[in-house]
């Protein structure tokens, strides 16, 4: 198999790395932002999967771009919520580990 | 167009850079101890993901991976880092378990990775017979105001809503007793 940039081989296992390094960020960081990053990651593989299958695999190659433009506006709406939830963690713990803020008010 | 000898091999160093870029920022991103280090990993690896997607003919995603992701998430983060102090604290944990429990998240993402790559290049894909359109931004666009109208409107919906949202978590607790 010779590499090329006309195979879809190459996307697709790269989509693959992505979401595993996004799973594995998620598993290790310790801090709420990290984690964030890392779920950042996890949405860039299926933005490229998608991508990757829209010009290969799909009649009507807009669809899918389509899709992931629809990602990118989801991704940037989680990431501003998530950071203003995350500075409101940080105001009241002074701390933005996640060990920190584990205790729920009940 | 009139062809220009060894441009193939320009092409195939290009895709190998964002290749590179990609993987290298995401390793950066989950690797690096220092919340900044992996933000800018994060930057990196959308400028190759932003190359990749100019490979494969989608020119306005590839711009709107770097206006949207680097551009906007980026500096995002980057304020947030300011506001607040994101270094790891030095692990609690033993050199032992540390290294137990990096063991363990390495083996189920290599596992998630082995698997998803497996399942995608072994699976024999269907190619279509022919394409109903190019892709182009115009078709884009098009597609966007009439059979995705709604959910262009639904996610612009969306899109206020976070604003608000973030403006009222964020101020809870500034204001004045």
């Amino acid at each position: 198999m010779s590499f090329s940039h006309d195979q879809p081989e190459i996307y697709l296992a790269l989509a693959a790395f992505l979401l595993a390094a996004g799973i594995f960020g998620l598993v290790r960081r310790r801090t709420l932002i990290g984690m964030l990053i890392a779920g950042e990651l996890i949405f860039s593989a299926a933005s490229l999967n998608f991508v990757t299958m829209d010009h290969f695999f799909v009649n009507d190659p807009a669809v899918g771009q389509i899709f992931v433009l629809f990602i990118m506006a989801l991704a940037a709406a989680e990431v501003s919520i998530a950071l203003s939830i995350i500075i409101a963690v940080y105001r009241n713990y002074r701390s933005i580990g996640s060990k920190e803020v584990s205790e729920l008010k009940g | 167009m009139k062809h220009i000898p060894g441009s193939e091999y320009a092409i195939e160093f290009v895709f190998v850079v964002a290749v590179l870029a990609t993987v290298a920022g995401a390793a950066l991103a989950v690797l690096a101890t220092r919340i900044i280090r992996s933000v800018c990993g994060l930057a990196l690896c959308c400028f190759g993901l932003a190359g990749l997607y100019y490979f494969l003919h989608a020119p306005f995603l590839s711009l709107m991976e770097i206006l949207i992701y680097v551009g906007a998430i980026c500096v995002t983060i980057i304020f947030a880092v300011m506001l607040a102090e994101p270094d790891e604290a030095p692990s609690r944990e033993s050199r032992g378990a540390a290294l137990g429990w990096g063991a363990l998240a390495l083996a189920i993402s290599g596992a998630v990775f082995w698997g998803i790559a497996r399942l995608g290049m072994n699976h024999a894909w269907l190619k279509p017979d022919a394409k109903a359109g190019a892709g182009s931004v115009k078709d884009i666009g098009v597609a966007l105001l009439t059979t995705y109208s709604f959910a262009f409107e639904l996610i612009s919906l969306v899109l206020l809503v976070a604003i608000l949202g973030a403006l009222v978590i964020a101020r809870y607790g500034r204001t004045k007793p």
